[in-house]
């Protein structure tokens, strides 16, 4: 029995000790990077490319040239979006993540709260060469107002309007919309023949998101208060939803089945001459997949209410990007900051933005020719003068998942036949609103 | 210290208890008792002493950090460091059951949804695998080429196949609403599948057409321990078909049944693979199962805690669901046995 009894005492303990092991790993966190492993890093690359394999591509002779130059070797992982803000929770709760990593802007501040980034400060932006290298806008987006961001811009984008030239010319419409207004009828005009005006990502929480923050906007609303409270059944708020849902529910010049698309299928739709347009965020490399040439189709600024786009109630699209951080608990803090510094550099910056049809953050690298194109020359031009920054609150990322919610369960109501109200809209944000963290 | 080796040995004695069950069976299997040295030796605590060891790591560790975080605020303002984290109390567990707020109504209508779904889809699955076990014990050309393609859906793995059928769902270009709408022209318009209230009945199918093959497996096996010779006196009787499965394969299956059910129940209620690869991030709330709820409030709002605190209830909940189905069940045996 004694014998039993120490079997047992041991097999306890020994798991005891092994699952503190597994927890050690956490405990590391307290402390703030070191240079222990000083010749390699590891990197996860956020999904730029139309699909992971071209990410490797584009990135792999990089990340060589890097190697070449300072010795140090980059691991590479092409993370999906669906996987990325996870994976990122759980190197955060674990202390066990990559070196550096992009992050979608939107995130900045929520993770800039959970204290995993390292805070960009004066003497860290100098070891890059100094904040002032980059677009203002694209600051606007890398964490809450005042305090050290918690990444650096690395991409940008906009959201424009992307018409299809042929389904244009055939329903005899020579200019594209500039005004909502305009939009809803030339969208009707279109709407024929089982083809539609116009196409959204119903069941995309992020897009939706995205839609009805710059509908906001224009509206006067914003889904939060000045000091960061949720605000999101402003009159404003519901107006900007309801308009975006009616889009299908009144002016039926959305295809119901856009409900529930959630994969870009909006874009293969528009490449397949079944969608006129589309509002998006840099979409030249998706059409292209798509099989698309790029003298198909035809890019303008995302319309307004009236008048042109601008700030305050004519900004058009949200500050769009990818922001590159470096985890707190790097064991190549040295490393990571002369990655940084080489990615944000203007030669990698003019690399990889023309590779991926995205608009370099870094102001000397924006000048090039190459971002001057008819494809581009409207995204930059929304970015410089109408574009606004989402939310830089903690509660971001709940934001996009209780209203994205919200706006995908009234687009299902929609295309079910059901009556899309103001009371309806109201009600579901209501709802939203109350599954935000208590403050 | 001792009672845990008592615990795990005595569940591994009995292979259908609750431990057994929930976790692979196959995975520990404790030598067969012997008398002679080696018991003495305790060589069996011996053996056991990884699969302890694993289990404790696997399961019931983190299970206790879960119940320690039920308690706490872990928000995302203290993930990086749990132990910052402040304690809470009770204060998850208020939210999580405030059946009159948005966070308490949401989870009573997904626990809801789940226990309809559950026992529709468990009662479905039962039937098509007992109905089918059943016929395929006559013996008749095809019988082996039958048997293994209704194990497919089994053997196929989960994602692939899920994937496979939110394409066959989609409203514009699936599959379903092809046949549905376009060649029988049952609808007037192609319904949609994937959102709304459909994406129960969406639900439904995948997690019958996933579960039914291996009610069909287990009460195969239970059939081939039945003696043909019942049957045949049975037969000499002048028992009919419907009489002999009422009379003989039924009772005789109890035991296999009783085993199978509460697998079945305690899958499919803990189902997540399924919803979360139809679905997405947010599950329309006809299809909300509530494990999918529970990883929506932990991951998607970055509140662990509350998150935490809804497994814990639901932990309880299977618990308390298992013992009274295992004293009920075994009380109905044994008074039978009598």
């Amino acid at each position: 029995m004694r014998r039993i009894r120490a079997a047992a005492v041991g097999a306890v303990t020994l798991s005891l000790v092994l699952s503190a092991a597994a927890c050690g790993g956490g405990s590391a966190s307290g402390g703030s990077g070191d240079n222990s492993r000083p010749k390699s890093l590891t990197y996860w690359a956020s999904n730029q490319g139309a699909n992971i394999e071209v990410d490797k591509k584009v990135l792999q002779p990089e990340l060589d040239k890097f190697e070449k130059r300072t010795g140090i070797k980059v691991k590479l992982e092409v993370v999906p979006w669906s996987d990325l803000l996870n994976r990122i929770l759980t190197a955060t709760t674990s202390g066990q993540g990559p070196d550096v990593l992009n992050i979608g802007n939107t995130w900045s501040a929520s993770l800039q709260s959970s204290g995993a980034l390292l805070p960009w400060d004066e003497k860290n932006f100098r070891k890059i060469g100094g904040k002032d290298r980059f677009v203002e806008s694209a600051l606007g987006s890398t964490g809450v107002e005042g305090q050290d961001p918690a990444a650096v811009p690395l991409y940008s984008m906009a959201y424009a309007l992307y018409y299809n030239k042929k389904m244009f010319a055939e329903a005899g419409i020579q200019k594209p919309p500039a005004t909502w207004d305009e939009l809803v009828a030339t969208g009707k005009k279109l709407t024929r023949n089982g083809k539609a005006g116009i196409g959204v990502e119903g069941s995309n929480l992020s897009n939706n998101i995205h839609q009805v923050f710059v509908l906001g906007k224009q509206h006067g609303a914003d889904f939060f208060t000045p000091d960061g409270k949720a605000d999101f059944t402003s009159d404003g708020a519901v107006a900007a939803v309801k308009q975006y849902i009616d889009l299908m529910a009144q002016h039926k010049i959305v295809a119901k089945g856009n409900a529930e698309y959630a994969q870009n299928q909006s874009l293969s739709d528009f490449a397949k001459d079944r969608t006129a347009m589309v509002l998006w965020q840099t979409a030249a490399t998706t059409f292209k997949a798509q099989g698309m040439d790029d003298s198909e189709w035809g890019v303008v600024p995302a319309p307004v209410r009236s008048g042109k786009p601008g700030r305050g109630t004519a900004v058009n699209s949200m500050v769009a990007g990818i922001n590159l951080a470096v985890f707190k608990n790097t064991k190549n803090i040295d490393g990571a900051m002369q990655f940084v510094e080489f990615m944000t550099g203007d030669e990698e910056q003019k690399i990889l933005n023309k590779a991926y049809g995205s608009i370099p953050p870094v102001t000397s690298a924006q000048a090039d020719p190459a971002f001057n194109t008819p494809a581009l020359a409207p995204l930059r031009e929304t970015l410089a003068t109408s574009a606004a920054a989402l939310p830089q609150v903690p509660e971001e990322s709940q934001f996009e998942t209780v209203v994205g919610t919200a706006v995908k369960e009234l687009f299902a109501d929609a295309a079910a036949g059901r009556p899309v109200t103001t009371g309806s809209v109201r009600a579901k944000l209501e709802k939203a609103q109350q599954q935000m963290p208590r403050k | 210290m001792s009672p845990d080796a008592t615990m795990t040995t005595t569940a591994i004695e009995k292979p259908g208890g609750p431990t057994a069950l929930r976790h692979d069976p196959g995975a520990v299997r404790g030598p067969r008792r012997r008398p002679g040295r080696l018991r003495t030796l305790g060589l069996p605590y011996l053996l056991l002493l990884p699969a302890l060891v694993l289990e404790l790591l696997v399961h019931l560790v983190p299970m206790l950090i879960g119940i320690v975080m039920s308690f706490k605020e872990l928000t995302q303002f203290f993930i990086r460091d749990w132990g910052t984290a402040p304690w809470a109390g009770l204060d998850n567990y208020a939210v999580s059951v405030d059946f009159h707020a948005p966070v308490g109504e949401a989870l009573l209508n997904s626990f809801l949804t789940t226990c309809l779904f559950t026992l529709l889809s468990v009662g479905l699955c039962w039937l098509i695998g007992t109905a089918a076990a059943v016929f395929m014990q006559e013996t008749f050309r095809g019988r082996g080429v039958l048997r293994a393609l209704f194990l497919v859906p089994y053997a196929l793995p989960v994602y692939a196949a899920v994937i496979t059928w939110a394409f066959m769902f989609q409203r514009d270009n699936g599959l379903i609403n092809h046949v549905l709408h376009d060649q029988l022209g049952l609808t007037d318009s192609p319904p949609f599948w994937l959102i709304g209230e459909n994406s129960f009945v969406t639900l439904l199918v995948v997690s019958v057409w996933k579960g039914w093959p291996f009610a069909f497996l287990i009460v195969m096996a239970g059939l081939q321990n039945i003696p043909r010779e019942i049957y045949e006196a049975a037969a000499l009787d002048g028992a009919g078909v419907w009489q002999q499965i009422r009379r003989i394969t039924l009772p005789s299956l109890r035991p296999v049944n009783q085993v199978l059910v509460l697998v079945l129940f305690l899958w499919t209620f803990n189902d997540f693979n399924t919803p979360f690869v139809l679905f997405g991030r947010a599950a329309p709330e006809a299809a909300d199962l509530v494990s999918l709820h529970i990883y929506q409030s932990s991951f998607q709002t970055w509140n662990f805690g509350t998150g935490s605190a809804m497994s814990v209830l639901l932990l309880l909940f299977l618990l308390v669901v298992t013992g009274v189905y295992l004293t009920v069940t075994s009380r109905g045996r044994k008074s039978a046995d009598a």
